[in-house]
């Protein structure tokens, strides 16, 4: 087990390190962050000045070697547009971000996973039939035409729900969550359920056919004919085998609800993190962007390494190789 | 949130605020929020005329020397003075801003020494005549010596040294989602209806029109040309418009004689001379623009059809340039005198993130041209990639924006259209590297004349030189629009900035 650990621990600091040379040549490749920083009305002077307040006149290679050296201290540079650490600015939008894609995990778990189940068992059903066409239109509407019906639907016409933005929040350790509040959680649900829509549909149809292949397996009949309830087969022996697939598609899915939440985040003007990047981006702020990539791309080899080890908890023929 | 109630206003704006430190970033969403927090010695109104701030009245004293007078009584929100030793301090930390991306030094180059007369005087001395000074103060929010001693821009953006002499205080500021502002009750000039103001940032065009209508907010800029018809039919809102001073132009390659890189002949071959150096051409060009139907198609009416830099009321315009009809019989006859009876072959390049309507712009013009037999491809790109390649003189034709935030047009023809002269700061955006000497000449008189009438006679002879000569094609002059809830009044302001203190329940 400690061997498998430090064996993937390595692997992850490659992957880190490969990855910040892609990302910050990647970066350097597009535009020029002065000419879109820049007052127009700058001379060449000032163009020059800018230029050189950034480190911007240095060859790349150096560049680099400073953020490395800066990174290995856990300094991942300043925005040049904020003026402040890179991380920070990161810091401070992630709990926006992480509430909202953990309210739409879990109500993508929630919605579908009991619908999935009731679909697997009940193939032929006239339920069934609904539940499978209503997954088609999860996946195929796009979010940010979603996300705009949602706004017309309960905030302009029907004044249930705010159209944007975060409401009121509390404050715990310095972060601002907004799920402890009524108005924080009146503004979360428009943006949350257009995040879990896709996952819902994703989480009912892995589910579905998980438990149509696994209600015909030979252990489901034994269990049948050992006289079990029809509950404990379905709850405890069928529902185990299906949440491998279920897991690691909703391990990786949250990842990228949390790295690319960016539509949803822009039409809800939900100030978390994919927001963050996307005007990052526009206006080519790049330690954010580096930084940004950074942060994701280790939080996916965590997630990735949760989802193996909760593998050899469901699964016990899933051993964790140590060579 | 804050409590509602009639004294609240909720207001949404497109474009994020990126620092409250305001001497970090010259951008405009900055300016206006320094605007509502602290104050400057001149500022422009809402038709981009200078007016007095913190200054009273200002006087040239010599050649090189300006005199300020200053509003006596001014205090800042934590109850300090206003003082000269405050303007001097400002002045010296403008320029040594650490990290800063786009200095506001630009606006106090000009100053060499500062001199406090007395609490209530300040001069300024330049090197030379330099006549621009109370325009560029304009830009300079001024700070207090003592509170701001040793300022970082961290601590302006906490708001903890937010601190200045302007109509709001700011209570919170949640960096690129919202900054909430109280009333200055002590604040010298019209007190704001205000006590309590949200300013929040909504970027997404749809969203923030949705905010609107759904209640959410009080009151949007920026609003997007396919929403304008829309909302003038919703009897719910009200619409403030004023013509801007952000002129759309297509800039043109004149920085080779030989071949441009985007231009060709009717068979895809290399062009042996540029044609974009032919007067002839570049007049043929902007004569078979139908500006009035882009106008009309294009923007929805929220433009004003151009053919010079600045609206004709400005100070510097020319009150009487005709935009004139498009003309594509008369374009060809150009186009065949310049030795294109066939045409040629050009792509119009441009960004689709970051004027109004940029990318539908040019498919029109595409056409335009293509009718007069100038074959054209369209490119659009995001601003980011399309603004590298346009400083690097890679293109043939472009099209930009410019925003004469001074509202006199020293500031497009020093930038775009004056040689490009590095050592005196001259064409600094001037990327198709047009040059003309008799214009350079009537900009560098008119620069060092202090006497307003002869300097603004001298810039409308720099302007007609370089419009005669098609230095640039000027498309339209925006318009900047803003929606309201019915029942608010607007002052709308022709250099875009969305402040609080404009915004006033409707008499």
């Amino acid at each position: 087990m400690s061997v498998y650990l430090l064996r993937r621990l390595i692997q992850a600091a490659l992957v880190m390190l490969a990855m910040s040379v892609i990302v910050f040549i990647g970066v350097y490749a597009i535009g020029d962050p002065v000419e879109i920083l820049i007052s127009p009305d700058a001379d060449q002077a000032e163009r020059a000045r800018a230029i050189a307040a950034l480190g911007l006149d240095k060859p790349l290679w150096q560049q680099y070697l400073s953020f490395l050296t800066n990174a290995l201290q856990g300094d991942l540079g300043r925005s040049f547009v904020f003026n402040e650490p890179a991380l920070k600015l990161i810091g401070q939008r992630a709990p926006a971000t992480l509430e909202l894609a953990f309210a739409a995990m879990f109500l993508a778990i929630l919605v579908g996973l009991p619908l999935g189940l009731y679909a697997g068992l009940r193939p032929n059903g006239a339920g069934a039939k609904v539940i499978m066409a209503g997954s088609i239109l999860g996946f195929s509407l796009p979010t940010f035409w979603v996300g705009l019906m949602l706004i017309m639907v309960f905030a302009v016409q029907l004044g249930w729900l705010p159209s944007t933005g975060r409401g009121e929040t509390v404050e715990i350790m310095g972060l601002r969550w907004s799920f402890l509040t009524l108005d924080g959680l009146a503004h979360m649900a428009m943006p949350a359920l257009n995040l879990a829509l896709f996952k819902i549909s994703l989480v009912i149809r892995l589910t579905r056919s998980g438990v149509r292949e696994t209600m015909l397996m030979d252990f489901v009949k034994f269990a049948r004919a050992k006289g079990l309830s029809p509950n404990r087969v379905i709850g405890v022996h069928v529902f185990k085998n299906i949440l491998i697939p279920v897991v690691t598609v909703t391990g990786l899915e949250l990842g990228s609800t949390i790295a690319f939440s960016v539509v949803t985040e822009s039409v809800f003007a939900w100030p978390g993190m994919g927001k963050l990047i996307i005007d990052s981006i526009n206006v080519l702020d790049r330690p954010v962007i580096v930084a940004y990539l950074m942060s994701i791309v280790l939080m996916f080899i965590i997630i990735n390494l949760v989802v193996d080890l909760l593998y050899s908890v469901l699964d016990p023929r899933v051993r964790l190789e140590s060579k | 949130m804050l409590g509602a109630g009639a004294q609240t206003l909720n207001l949404a704006v497109g474009a994020p605020v990126t620092s409250l430190d305001p001497h970090y970033h010259a951008l405009s969403p900055n300016y206006a929020v320094a605007d509502m927090l602290f104050d400057s010695l001149t500022a422009f109104d809402a038709r981009a005329r200078v007016q007095p701030r913190l200054a009273l009245s200002w006087t040239p004293v010599a050649e090189t020397v300006w005199e300020f007078k200053l509003r006596p009584g001014v205090k800042f929100h934590n109850g300090n003075d206003f003082t000269a030793e405050d303007v001097a301090f400002t002045i010296a930390r403008v320029p040594t801003v650490p990290n800063s991306p786009s200095s506001y030094g630009i606006y106090t180059r000009a100053i060499q020494r500062v001199e406090v007369v007395d609490p209530l005087t300040v001069r300024f001395h330049t090197a030379s005549p330099y006549p621009l000074l109370p325009v560029d103060l304009a830009q300079i929010q001024m700070l207090d010596s003592e509170t701001h001693a040793n300022p970082l821009t961290e601590d302006f953006n906490s708001g903890k040294l937010a601190i200045g002499t302007g109509p709001f205080r700011v209570l919170a500021h949640r960096q690129g989602e919202r900054i909430e502002y109280a009333r200055n009750d002590a604040y010298f000039g019209d007190k704001p209806h205000w006590q309590r103001v949200n300013y929040r940032m909504i970027t997404n065009d749809a969203a923030r029109t949705a905010a609107l209508l759904s209640g959410d907010v009080d009151f949007i800029d920026q609003v997007p040309t396919s929403d304008i018809a829309k909302l003038r039919s919703d009897q719910r809102v009200t619409l403030s418009e004023a013509d801007g001073l952000r002129l759309i132009f297509l800039a043109l390659d004149h920085s080779r004689d030989g071949s441009s890189p985007f231009t060709t002949d009717n068979d895809g071959k290399p062009l042996e001379r540029n044609p974009l150096r032919d007067v002839r051409v570049r007049r043929a060009l902007s004569m078979a623009i139908d500006r009035q139907a882009i106008t009309d198609r294009v923007m929805e009416g929220a433009s004003l059809p151009s053919t010079q830099l600045l609206p004709p009321t400005a100070f510097g315009a020319l009150p009487d340039r005709q935009v004139g009809r498009a003309d594509a019989d008369a374009a060809r006859r150009l186009l065949a005198e310049a030795g294109y009876p066939q045409g040629f072959r050009i792509t119009l390049h441009g960004p689709n993130d970051r004027y109004m309507n940029d990318a539908r712009i040019i498919q029109a013009i595409g056409q335009m041209w293509t009718r007069i037999g100038v074959r054209t491809a369209v490119e659009g790109q995001p601003w980011a990639t399309f603004v590298a390649r346009a400083g690097r003189q890679e293109l043939s034709a472009m099209l930009v924006g410019w925003g004469t935030s001074s509202g006199e047009p020293t500031s497009p023809l020093r930038s775009l259209l004056a040689t490009f002269t590095p050592p005196r700061g001259w064409g600094g955006s001037n990327r198709g590297r047009y040059s003309n000497p008799a214009m350079d000449a009537k900009l560098d008189e008119a620069l060092r004349t202090l006497d307003d009438a002869k300097r603004e006679a001298l810039l409308r002879e720099a302007t007609t030189i370089a419009m005669d000569d098609v230095g640039i094609i000027p498309i339209h002059i925006q318009k900047n629009i803003w929606a309201m809830r019915r029942g608010l009044q607007h002052e709308a302001r022709a250099d875009e900035l969305t402040r609080a203190q404009d915004i006033r329940p409707a008499q």
